[in-house]
């Protein structure tokens, strides 16, 4: 306990007084200088930047079936996966060789992801998956379900394919690993919508489009994670292999790789869940499946169909979650030779249940009743019916106290604080951050913050660029305070985290356009809704690191607290919290990053600023490179953002660790 | 020539499927193939095939869709082309002109500079004609609103009422409520010339600009807005259109400067070069194509109220309106 008061009175005041004193030179600056160079720009404004962005767009449309690079390059890889699409669609959902269904019908799918997931996973997921895929037909969402895990399982392939490889060798190499990450970065932050109007230039409207735009967001996960994975196998154990003599790919091979193994499938789960979250997006170029039937409903308001298909999306994620998850247990166990059912035993079963999924693909391969699923049961109707009675009643009965509750917010918290960030003199601010940036990380991290900045400065869209920063950090803030409460709550209750964790998931993978119109009746159109849709994305994941951080906090530890007679509040804030410090950094970063992915959509739905830039920018020729500029300009507070919390994360990670010790 | 295949016998209950398996033998676990009948034609109402396929652009507003639905239903039914419908948002139909994947847009609503882009300079995409249907933009109230201060719907009385509309979002000052960033504006320019007392705040999506108008509705909360006909909406709320200053030839020629109303859209047609030189039947259907704002309604109210399919919405009207439809498919 003692080292705790330590670290703290060692380390913060100092760092504390300067932050302090940058706060209070801002303060007074903005009192003074209020409302000078804040270099704002008009909605319908543009820069001789974008002008010349604009022109970029046009020069590449114009010159689509001339250029080289489109003839032998770009046309190629569109004929691949193309080709790869269509393919995986003739199997499980469109109509093909010349039959006029599918070569799989659904009770081949359902048994054969059922017995995929046995085999991978257990028999547990095996019937969950089973369960989850009949649910998706029972809501009369077969053929969209089926086309969306098509597509879903394309661009899943293509990223593994290409991920894997590349994020091993980012593993083993420095130089490569250093490269990679900010393209990984850049692929991660931009948003889709910025290069969907582009992309269908370049790979034409179809499923290699949709294909390929899942792909660009998806790919990063399972790259970065392998690496990470990579990186971690001990040193005395690569040590150990090389002074056997072993040579530089027999480790990789032999070592390293099977001790990655596990990391590696956490990263094929991540780059699915991604994948998944870009349903609706890509159903803005034609791709088939759920994200139509969401983007549909949305244009009569219908709130309980758009559920539905949000339904089964959420339903697909959670299947493909556990089952990699499972999937990744296997694995270690497999590594450590531990398994509770003999492994004969496993084996023979396995046998028949492949003999029956045989027949059963077989059966839906021929017969009309097991190749079209049967539209006796109807659950959809009532779950949509339900979905919208839900919204009716809310936004009927609710909307009086959740508006006061906006207005309080708005008035209390976003508006002076975004005036405080956006109303000062760009020098001003900009001085300040670097300067913040410089105390709580280091040289490096304000250089970097630096560039940033200037950067923002340079695609002209300062201005918004800090409306959007202010709504991110009031997000981020209100996905903390989530994540502590509930953190704690599930990371001390393994029943709580039982409970909760479903509940997470569902608001993590559910599209936000399925909830955007209760919550614009609620909130109305305003800052407001974009923030708190951003905060119904990004705490899941920040409660759940939390969670984690909180759980892993060793027994023995608590127990001489609580023998100490330390109460539960005690225990909380003396020992799990500080004990955590890195957990919560980490949280708080990854909490900044998904807000910051939600900033488009808070644009649909009265965010304004970059997010409405964005918007404008793929809905407009005109305003292209405008909304290319604002995609940049999110990027670059992304990596802002994030370089800053990293270092106070490895800062906190640091003093964790001499808590630790 | 097409081959008809088709699945005529309905897919057995599951639970049927189940007692027939118990109490048949081999034999009877299967019931009807796949492919093993021809009947039920799906395509093609007799009509020979020399159409082709018909890629159609459907852009993101029941308007539209109840347009493309009608149109793809007449070309299915009557020409016996093959119809793709391709959903995709304006900007990324009009690059379908250029790239040879889009045949034909339905309903455009001005869009100058992409008509510069892909109709004058790169010459592949042209005018077919109008829709007969007339686009109306402007200035709404909430029917409560206008009822309650009738004077609110000249733009003189504006600035009298500016508190009413008042939001967080507005900084103190009227909130003019803007929708979806596609739909052709001025309101900011307006906001200025005009010397209103109000900010244009931009709620980013069709879709959240109409929640607000039902929510203003519902709780007779004061509201004013971009919005426009025919749009499904106005059968439910008929939202009432405030009086700007009145449209004379150019006056919106400079968009800064712009201080009337906006002018009324005829809605027109467009389709690609290759298409309108191919021949195709469709492509004189789609010239011929010509209905009015009420026809539009009639389906649009059955794919958004009523919840039809496009295709049940379609036939419904074409069965009720066959003078129009066989207008159209003459030569």
């Amino acid at each position: 306990m003692t080292s705790i008061a330590l670290v703290r009175t060692g380390i913060r005041p100092f760092r504390g007084a300067i932050v302090t004193a940058l706060l209070l030179v801002w303060l007074v600056g903005f009192t003074v200088l209020h409302g000078q160079d804040t270099l704002a720009l008009g909605a319908a404004d543009t820069t001789p930047l974008h002008g010349r962005l604009n022109d970029l767009n046009d020069a590449v449309g114009a010159n689509r079936n001339s250029n080289p690079l489109f003839l032998y390059f770009f046309n190629e890889i569109r004929l691949v996966v193309d080709q790869l699409t269509t393919f995986i669609s003739s199997l499980v959902s469109q109509p093909a060789f010349g039959r006029p269904v599918p070569l799989i019908g659904w009770l081949g799918v359902v048994a054969l992801v059922g017995f995929g997931s046995w085999a991978l996973g257990n028999l547990k997921v095996g019937l969950l998956a089973a369960a989850g895929f009949t649910f998706m037909g029972l809501q009369g969402l077969w053929q969209q379900s089926m086309d969306t895990f098509a597509l879903t399982l394309s661009a899943v392939l293509v990223a593994l394919l290409v991920g894997i490889p590349l994020g091993i060798w980012a593993g083993v190499s420095d130089r490569v690993n250093r490269i990679v990450t900010p393209v990984l970065d850049f692929m991660q932050t931009m948003p889709t919508f910025v290069y969907l109007a582009p992309l269908t230039l370049v790979f034409l409207i179809g499923p290699a489009s949709a294909v390929i735009a899942t792909l660009i967001y998806a790919a990063p996960p399972v790259i970065r994670i392998a690496a990470h994975g990579i990186r971690q196998s001990p040193k005395e154990t690569l040590e150990a292999a090389q002074s056997l003599g072993a040579t530089r790919s027999q480790t990789l091979r032999q070592v390293m790789l099977p001790l990655a193994k596990r990391t590696i499938v956490i990263g094929v789960n991540q780059t699915i869940m991604a994948a998944l979250s870009m349903v609706t997006i890509a159903a803005l170029i034609d791709a088939p499946g759920l994200g139509r039937v969401v983007l549909r409903s949305l244009q009569s308001l219908d709130v309980g169909t758009a559920f539905n298909a949000g339904l089964s999306i959420v339903i697909m994620a959670i299947v493909f979650d556990r089952v990699t998850t499972a999937a990744s247990v296997r694995v270690e166990r497999a590594r450590r030779t531990t398994s509770r059912i003999p492994a004969r035993v496993r084996k023979v079963a396995l046998l028949v249940g492949g003999a029956v999924t045989a027949v059963c693909l077989y059966l839906s391969y021929t017969f009309v009743w097991a190749a079209e699923f049967p539209t006796d049961f109807d659950v959809g109707s009532p779950i949509s019916r339900a979905a919208s009675a839900v919204t009716d009643w809310a936004q009927l009965h609710l909307s009086a106290l959740t508006s006061d509750f906006k207005e309080l917010v708005t008035n209390s918290l976003l508006n002076p604080f975004q005036s405080l960030l956006t109303d000062s003199p760009w020098w001003l601010l900009f001085a300040v951050l670097v300067g913040i940036a410089a105390v709580a990380g280091s040289v490096r991290t304000a250089v970097t913050t630096a560039l940033c900045l200037a950067l923002i400065v340079g695609t002209g869209l300062w201005f918004d660029a800090m409306t959007t920063l202010a709504a991110t950090l009031v997000a981020t803030v209100a996905v903390m305070a989530l994540g502590l409460v509930l953190g704690v709550w599930m990371g001390r209750s393994v029943r709580v985290d039982r409970v909760i964790r479903p509940v997470l998931d569902a608001a993590q993978t559910m599209p936000s356009f399925v909830y955007l119109v209760p919550f614009v009746a609620l909130f109305a159109a305003s800052r407001f809704t974009g923030i708190a849709a951003a905060v119904v994305y990004a705490a899941p994941v920040a409660i759940k690191i939390i969670a984690d951080g909180i759980a892993a906090v060793s027994p023995t530890t608590m127990e001489a607290a609580t023998a100490a007679g330390s109460s539960s509040w005690q225990v909380i804030t003396k020992v799990q919290l500080p004990m955590s410090l890195g957990t919560l950094a980490l949280a708080m970063n990854q909490g900044l990053i998904y807000v910051l992915s939600m900033v488009v959509v808070g644009g649909l739905v009265g965010g304004g600023a970059l997010g409405y830039d964005v918007v404008a920018g793929f809905r407009q020729n005109a305003l292209f490179g405008k909304g290319l500029a604002a995609g940049l300009a999110i990027v670059l507070l992304g990596i802002m953002l994030d370089r800053i919390t990293q270092s106070v994360a490895s800062r906190a990670q640091a003093t964790t660790d001499h808590v630790r010790h | 020539m097409f081959r008809t295949t088709g699945i005529t016998p309905r897919p057995r209950a599951v639970a049927g499927l189940a007692a027939a398996g118990l109490a048949l033998s081999l034999s009877a676990c299967g019931g009807a193939k796949v492919g093993d009948t021809a009947a039920g034609a799906q395509s093609g109402g007799g009509a020979s095939g020399k159409c082709g396929t018909f890629n159609l652009a459907v852009n993101a507003w029941v308007g539209y869709e109840a347009d493309a639905a009608v149109v793809a239903y007449v070309a299915k039914h009557k020409l016996g082309c093959k119809v793709v419908p391709k959903n995709l948002d304006e900007q990324v139909s009009w690059q379908g002109f250029g790239t040879g994947e889009v045949d034909a847009i339905l309903e455009n609503w001005g869009h100058d500079d992409l008509a510069k882009k892909y109709i004058t300079e790169q010459k592949v995409a042209q005018d077919a004609g109008p829709t007969g249907n007339i686009g109306v933009i402007g200035w709404y109230v909430p029917p409560f609103l206008a009822k309650q201060h009738p004077d609110i719907l000249d733009w003189h009385n504006l600035n009298k009422y500016a508190n009413l509309f008042a939001t967080s979002e507005s900084g103190g000052k009227g909130q003019v409520l803007d929708g979806d960033p596609g739909f052709v504006t001025n309101d900011a320019a307006l906001v200025k010339n005009l010397g209103l007392d109000y900010k244009v705040v931009y709620a980013g999506s069709e879709a959240a600009l109409i929640t607000s108008f039902r929510q203003a509705e519902q709780s007779k909360k004061p509201m004013i807005g971009y919005f426009y006909s025919p749009q499904w909406f106005l059968a439910e709320v008929p939202l009432v259109k405030v009086n700007l200053p009145k449209y004379t030839k150019n006056c919106d020629a400079v968009p800064a400067k712009v201080a009337c109303d906006y002018p009324e859209y005829n809605l027109n047609k467009v389709v690609s070069t290759k298409f309108a030189q191919s021949g195709s039947p469709a492509y004189q259907l789609v010239k011929n194509f010509k209905w009015t704002n009420e026809d539009q309604n009639v389906v649009a109210r059955s794919i958004a109220q009523d919840k039809l399919s496009d295709e049940a919405a379609a036939k419904k009207w074409v069965d009720a309106n066959p003078d129009k439809v066989n207008a159209w498919l003459a030569d």
